[in-house]
C-alpha cells in the first residue's frame, strides 16, 4: 500500500494552502482555462511571453490539491524559462507522474520530484498535468483545454 | 409500511431484528480487501452490490437455458422466456402497477428517461411549451429533456430547491399552474438523499392536469414503491442501483398513457409485420423493446426482486434509518465538516464538504484504507451550483453497512482534515 505522505508530499501541502504566482496579471498575451470535468478542477493561466521566453506567469483555480500545487510550483519554475526548455521540462515531468523511466530524468525535474507519489494514483495523474496541458494551450491560443 | 403492504402476499416477512452479519454474508464481495484492508463501500448510490442469489441467476441462465427470447420453438427458447417473462411479474408486483404491460424493460434510468422524452413529450411539446424540473436533478433526467426543448424551440421550467435541499412546494405550484407538458422530478436526491413527497407533488400535478415522472433510481434501494398509491404516471429505476445486475432498468407507465408512446427504436420484436412499404406494430410491452433484451439482465432483476421480497422491509428500513442518523451525527462531530443536504426526510445519502480539503483528495485518502465513497459533482451540477460548491464528498449506505464502518469512516476523515489543516 503506497504510503499517503507520498502523495501529499509538505510541498505539495504547503503550495496548496499558499499558492504562489496566484492572481490574474496586470500584463499578459497569452490566458487559457483548463478543467477536469471528472473532479471540477479549474485553472487560468496568465502569461507574459516575449522573444520565446516565458517573462510572467500567474494563475487562478480551485481544486484538488495535486492540481493546485501543480500550478503554483509550475509557475514558480517556468518564470524566466524559455519555450523549448519548457516543452522539454513537461515531457520530463509527465514521464515522472505517469511513472515511466524516471530515473533518467530525475535531476532535471528539480522541485517538480515531490510529485513522484503520484504515478501510483493513476486517477491523479490528470490532476497534476492540468495546469501544464493548459499552459501548451496557451500557447495555441486555445481558450480552453481539458484533461477529460 | 413494507413492501408487502404495497401488494404483496403477507405472511413473508420475517419477525426480529435486522441481522446485518446473516445479510452481509450474501456479498461475496464484502469479503475482499482494498489496499490491504477490509473493503468499507459507501459507495452503493453510484451501484450497489450484488446477492450472491443474483449472481448464481445469472450463471444459472447462461448455464442452463440460454436462448433467445420470444422467437423459438425449442424447449431452452420457452425456458429463457419464461424466466424472462416472470421477472415482469415480479417487477410489476414489486412496485405494485396493475398490469405487467406496464412493465417496460430498458437499458436503464437513463434509457428510460430518453424513451419517455422522445416517444411521448416531444411529440406533445409546441413552441413556448415548458417541461418542469427540479433543481436536485440527476444529468440523465435534464439532458433528455433539454435536448428534446432545443429541438421543438420549448423550455425547461425549473423548481427551486431550499436551503435544506428540499423541493419549494410553492414554487413548484406556480410553475404547475403555466400547465408545462410534464413534471419529471427524483424521488430521492442522489446528491442529497431528499425523499420527495412524490404523492403529495403527484396530487398537486394531476390537479393541474399535468403528468408526472418519477425518476425512482434512488428511490427504489430504499423505500417501498407502489406506483398506483402515489399515482404517478411514470416511475423509472435501474436494476444495480437495487442489488440487480447493470445494463437493465425499468420504465412503468399507466397503461392508458403508455399506450400513446410511439416506437422508440425499430428492430426485432416490436413488429408485427414489415414490409418495405409498411410495418405494423406489436402490443406493449413489446412495441416498446426491439431488438434482443438483456434476457440475463432482466432474469438477474427477477432474483434481486426476489433477494428484497424475502427480507423483512420495515426491520430493514428502520436499520437503514439509524445508520443514516448514526453516520450524520458522527460525521457532524467532526472539526471542518458540514453535511450538505438537511432535508427532513433522507435516505441513503451523505453529502459532504471539509474546510480546505477539496472532495477528491479525501477521496484518494480514504481508498487507501480500503473505503469507497464518491467525490465530484454527482452529475448534478445544477445542486452543485445551487450550494455554491464545486463539489462533494459522498458517503451513500445500504443495508449491507454496519456502524463499524461508518466509525472507519470518520477515523479515516479526522486524518483527513490532520493533513490539511
Amino acid at each position: 500500500m503506497p504510503d499517503l505522505t507520498e502523495l501529499y508530499q509538505e510541498v505539495i501541502l504547503d503550495h496548496n494552502r499558499s499558492p504562489r504566482n496566484f492572481g490574474k496579471l496586470n500584463f499578459f498575451n497569452h490566458k487559457s482555462l483548463g478543467h477536469n470535468p471528472l473532479c471540477g478542477d479549474k485553472i487560468k493561466l496568465y502569461l507574459q511571453i516575449e522573444a520565446a521566453k516565458i517573462v510572467d506567469i500567474g494563475f487562478q483555480g480551485a481544486g484538488c490539491a495535486i492540481s493546485q500545487a501543480s500550478a503554483s510550483i509550475m509557475t514558480e519554475i517556468l518564470k524566466g524559462m524559455s519555450l523549448k526548455e519548457f516543452e522539454t521540462l513537461f515531457g520530463h515531468f509527465h514521464s515522472l507522474v505517469t511513472g515511466q523511466s524516471v530515473e533518467i530524468v530525475q535531476e532535471d525535474l528539480g522541485k517538480l520530484v515531490v510529485f513522484s507519489g503520484v504515478s501510483k494514483y493513476p486517477l491523479r495523474v490528470k490532476c497534476a498535468t492540468l495546469p501544464w496541458h493548459t499552459l501548451k494551450a496557451a500557447l495555441k491560443q486555445d481558450k480552453e483545454t481539458t484533461t477529460e | 409500511m413494507t413492501r408487502s403492504q404495497t401488494g404483496f402476499p403477507k405472511g413473508q416477512e420475517k419477525s426480529g431484528l435486522f441481522n446485518v452479519e446473516k445479510i452481509r454474508a450474501d456479498f461475496p464481495i464484502l469479503n475482499r480487501k482494498v489496499q490491504g484492508n477490509s473493503l468499507v463501500y459507501l459507495d452503493s448510490a453510484a451501484t450497489s452490490q450484488k446477492p450472491i442469489q443474483v449472481i448464481q441467476a445469472l450463471q444459472d441462465y447462461y448455464q442452463t437455458c440460454n436462448a433467445n427470447v420470444h422467437r423459438g420453438v425449442h424447449t431452452l427458447s420457452q425456458e429463457a422466456t419464461n424466466l424472462y417473462e416472470a421477472s415482469r411479474e415480479k417487477t410489476q408486483a414489486f412496485i405494485n402497477a396493475e398490469r405487467s404491460e406496464e412493465i417496460i424493460f430498458v437499458r436503464s434510468t437513463t434509457e428510460a428517461l430518453n424513451l419517455l422524452a422522445h416517444s411521448y413529450v416531444m411529440e406533445l411539446l409546441e413552441p413556448g411549451d415548458e417541461i418542469a424540473v427540479s433543481e436536485m436533478e440527476h444529468h440523465s433526467n435534464i439532458v433528455p429533456w433539454q435536448l428534446i426543448c432545443q429541438k421543438r424551440s420549448a423550455r425547461l421550467a425549473v423548481v427551486p430547491i431550499t436551503d435544506t435541499g428540499e423541493i419549494d412546494l410553492q414554487e413548484l405550484d406556480q410553475i404547475l399552474k403555466r400547465q408545462p407538458k410534464i413534471l419529471t422530478l427524483a424521488h430521492v436526491s442522489n446528491a442529497l438523499g431528499t425523499v420527495n413527497p412524490v404523492k403529495e407533488i403527484v396530487k398537486m400535478a394531476h390537479a393541474r392536469g399535468v403528468k408526472v415522472c418519477i425518476d425512482g433510481a434512488q428511490g427504489i434501494p430504499h423505500l417501498p414503491v407502489d406506483v398506483q398509491d402515489m399515482g404517478c404516471d411514470f416511475y423509472c429505476f435501474s436494476g444495480h442501483k437495487a442489488f440487480g445486475p447493470t445494463g437493465v432498468g425499468i420504465l412503468y407507465g399507466r397503461l392508458e398513457v403508455l399506450e400513446k408512446l410511439s416506437p422508440y427504436q425499430g428492430g426485432g420484436e416490436m413488429i408485427l409485420s414489415v414490409t418495405f412499404e409498411k410495418s405494423t406494430y406489436n402490443e406493449l410491452p413489446f412495441r416498446l423493446e426491439a431488438g434482443t433484451p438483456n434476457i440475463a439482465g432482466v432474469i438477474g432483476l427477477g432474483a434481486s426482486v426476489d433477494y428484497l421480497n424475502q427480507l423483512d422491509f420495515s426491520a430493514l428500513a428502520a436499520y437503514e434509518d439509524t445508520l443514516l442518523e448514526y453516520a450524520t451525527v458522527q460525521l457532524l462531530g467532526i472539526e471542518g465538516l458540514r453535511v450538505i443536504g438537511n432535508a427532513s426526510s433522507k435516505v441513503g445519502v451523505l453529502s459532504f464538504v471539509m474546510d480546505n480539503v477539496h472532495p477528491h483528495d479525501i477521496g484518494t485518502i480514504l481508498d487507501q484504507k480500503g473505503i469507497a465513497i464518491r467525490t465530484g459533482h454527482h452529475c448534478a451540477q445544477p445542486v452543485m451550483d445551487r450550494f455554491k460548491i464545486p463539489a462533494t464528498a459522498r458517503a451513500s449506505i445500504a443495508f449491507y453497512n454496519t456502524k463499524e464502518e461508518i466509525d472507519k469512516l470518520c477515523e479515516a476523515l479526522q486524518e483527513v482534515y490532520r493533513i490539511f489543516n
